[in-house]
């Protein structure tokens, strides 16, 4: 047993569980949970109502259904929509009087919460099942007028600007997933960056699912006032489980005049075990809003890991110049499905849009890139640039190419490419021949095929995606 | 160095080679000539681990049974083959795809990986002696490169992990005089008592600039002539259909 254990480990090693005590709303989806989630996070009325309403509305939709990856019914009576370490019920002041099994948890999975041993000149937020349990560097950015702290936090602390963003890029509307996180999200993270203020490190937030049957929710709510800088990442994890576990988050970008926010994910979710049990459901609405001129919105992805990936984080490019980039590498291997790409909706005039996108499937994999590109009747001069690259391993997994284009304005220039290629034996041939192992040879071929978008990642990320594209097909040849 | 023993291959039901014999000492240098189709490149391939094969007989190398070895593990072990076509890798820097080689192949031989500055200074030391433009280095391995940069790319190669038994799969196809020049002398360059090589060649061209210590003639799998290099000459002259 031991054994087969440490075998599994081996294949995801952010697989194990931490054995914790925690504070759980009771099971199911209804009014009283959704009472339960506001009151233990104390939050004002306001905030109530509004997750209320998302809940009335939610009665409304049903499950989007277009999608290509399909997966069982999921019966949302039958999840918790809060998990936190009991520990975590009175706040703990700092990071000392963490329990300790939590700063444990995050030294196992390489996050470095302990200010004193930062390694990198990253702020992190963690973020562990429904609740944040550390924010680092909080004091440096204050000096600097930058608020970065859970939602939770800001919604005491920050009510006008929660107010006047939450719900602004993604409304409560908007489609089943996204209002069920706006009726049920517990927490993610909160980021404002003042006028005129270059952000001077990149912030990041670490989201862990470690309770099972539990989904996670988090919101992310991101505002670069004018003329301002920020880059930010994501990383997530989860133990393995054979249960299929559900991740729905929503993720909102405003970008105010000559603001640019540069966001980047590593997604590694537990991807289900090789014959496909089990694995985290990632159905997640990121979208963005150029809103103010000659502002930039840049979305990165490396989506290695999830059972079913299934996103399109967008852009909507309000402002006259304004900018959305999307560079996404999506890996899927053994029983994977990936659907994703992106929406480019040109509003303002001269706005410029440029997607690369890296599907690789292998095994008995499926990937699809689903894009849309919309150019509005006002759009004067929008422009483009679309590329979508598939690389297949093994002849059983599939590889798909969606592109939409609506365009309503005859001076834009669209420009669309896309290939499909296959790792060749030749070329793995060539590389042994070299002295390199199998799994080096292709970890080095797919990170030649990935080198468009993960030279997009901030420095220190660029490395652990490198690493991580390859281990994620590691078994995947030969 | 490397002995082969009545050596068989098949592909696809197709018998290729047809029991050869073949025995190269360290510090020898072998040519193979012989007509299209008559297993040269099976040869080399066999030799350096290609799959597909269906084959019977043994080789020893460095008195090891070379069958045992694993494509890398024959790289690691000194065996280098500079490929009649090498293949082009889209994304992957020419230097950092030399740089991770040479580590491996280091890695494997308990020696410590050079970083990227210990590794340009060798590269352009290598790369300014055999006169080939370190310009290749900066560009996508192989890709777009000339049929002559390809192959002065395999004998920068060939120069940078020191083989031991150096198998050359007619490098000299397709190459102007300069590019024949760069590639023989790095062969001759590398040339010692330890080093062994074998050069397959449809010409006598190269075996001007590179004297064999023997040259051998393959005509349907197997070793038909074996002489000095004057039987290279020979050939030119009076072609295959005389042996």
């Amino acid at each position: 047993m031991r054994e087969k254990e440490l075998e599994k480990i081996k294949e995801y090693k952010y697989g194990f569980s931490t054995d914790i005590e925690d504070v759980k709303a009771p099971k199911g989806l209804n009014k009283k949970v959704i009472q339960f989630i506001s009151k233990i996070k104390n939050e004002p009325k306001w905030m109530l109502d509004w997750r209320l309403k998302a809940y009335d509305r939610l009665q409304k939709l049903t499950e989007p259904d277009w999608q290509k990856p399909k997966y069982p019914k999921i019966n949302y009576q039958d999840l918790y929509y809060y998990s936190a370490p009991k520990s975590m019920k009175d706040k703990p002041k700092n990071l000392e009087d963490l329990d300790p099994k939590l700063l444990e948890t995050y030294k196992k999975l390489g996050i470095p919460l302990q200010e004193q041993k930062k390694l990198n000149n990253i702020a992190v937020d963690a973020v562990f099942d429904s609740v944040s349990v550390a924010t680092t560097f909080k004091e440096k950015l204050t000096e600097k007028g930058i608020i970065f702290c859970p939602i939770s936090e800001a919604i005491q602390k920050h009510p006008d600007l929660v107010k006047k963003y939450l719900g602004s890029v993604i409304p409560l509307t908007d489609h089943y997933f996204a209002t069920l996180n706006s009726a049920v999200f517990t927490d993610g993270s909160f980021v404002y960056i003042p006028k005129n203020v270059r952000c001077p490190m990149e912030l990041s937030t670490y989201f862990r699912i470690n309770a099972s049957e539990t989904g996670q929710f988090e919101r992310t709510l991101i505002i670069a006032d004018e003329g301002s800088y920020v880059s930010y990442l994501e990383g997530c994890t989860a133990p393995m489980r054979d249960e299929n576990q559900l991740h729905a988050a929503n993720v909102e970008l405003i970008a105010l005049d000559n603001a640019e926010i540069k966001y980047s994910t590593v997604q590694n979710w537990y991807p289900g075990d090789k014959d496909g049990k089990g694995g985290i459901y990632n159905f997640v609405t990121k979208r963005g809003a150029c809103r103010g001129k000659n502002s930039k919105i840049s979305w990165t992805q490396v989506e290695t890991g999830s059972a079913i990936t299934w996103k399109y984080p967008s852009c909507i490019l309000q402002g006259d110049n304004s900018v959305g980039e999307f560079y996404s590498i999506a890996i899927t291997n053994n029983y994977q499905k990936a659907d994703t790409g992106t929406k480019m909706i040109h509003l303002g005039k001269n706005t410029k849009s440029k997607i690369i996108s890296k599907g690789i499937s292998a095994g008995f994999a499926d990937n699809t890139y689903r894009g849309l590109v919309d150019i509005n009747r006002k759009a004067e001069n929008a422009r483009n640039y679309t590329q979508c690259d598939s690389l297949l391993m093994g002849s059983k997994c599939g590889a798909h190419t969606i592109p939409y284009i609506k365009n309503k304005n005859s001076s834009s220039n669209i420009e669309h490419e896309a290939t499909t290629s296959k790792i060749s034996e030749e070329q793995l041939f060539y590389c042994n021949q070299r002295g390199l192992n199998q799994e080096e040879a292709v970890s080095l071929i797919v990170n030649g095929f990935c080198k468009d978008v993960l030279q997009q990642l901030p420095m220190e990320f660029a490395v652990e995606a490198q690493k991580l594209v390859g281990i994620s097909l590691e078994g995947s040849v030969g | 160095m490397l002995k082969i023993n009545n050596l068989s291959a098949k592909i696809e039901n197709k018998q290729i080679l047809n029991g050869l014999n073949l025995n190269v000492k360290a510090g020898e240098i072998h040519a193979i000539m012989g007509p299209n189709g008559s297993g040269k490149s099976t040869l080399a391939n066999i030799l350096s681990g290609k799959k597909g094969y269906e084959i019977s007989g043994s080789i020893t190398y460095q008195d090891k049974d070379l069958f045992k070895l694993e494509i890398e593990e024959r790289a690691h072990n000194g065996l280098f083959l500079a490929f009649q076509y090498p293949l082009e890798i889209p994304g992957v820097n020419t230097s950092n795809f030399l740089k991770t080689s040479l580590n491996a192949i280091r890695k494997s031989n308990g020696k410590k990986e050079l970083d990227a500055l210990e590794f340009l200074k060798i590269i352009k030391l290598k790369a300014a002696e055999l006169k080939i433009d370190e310009k290749i280095l900066n560009r996508q391995l192989n890709v777009g490169f000339s049929g002559g940069e390809k192959k002065k790319n395999e004998i920068l190669q060939m120069s940078l992990y020191e083989p031991n038994m150096v198998i050359l799969d007619e490098t000299d196809s397709g190459l102007d005089i300069d590019a024949l020049k760069i590639v023989a002398n790095g062969v001759n360059s590398l040339r010692d008592k330890k080093r062994s090589f074998l050069i397959i060649t449809h010409y006598q061209r190269l075996l001007d600039y590179i004297k064999p210590d023997f040259v051998h003639v393959l005509m349907q799998g197997k070793i038909a002539k074996t002489g000095c290099s004057d039987l290279a000459l020979e050939l030119e002259k009076a072609g295959y259909e005389k042996i």
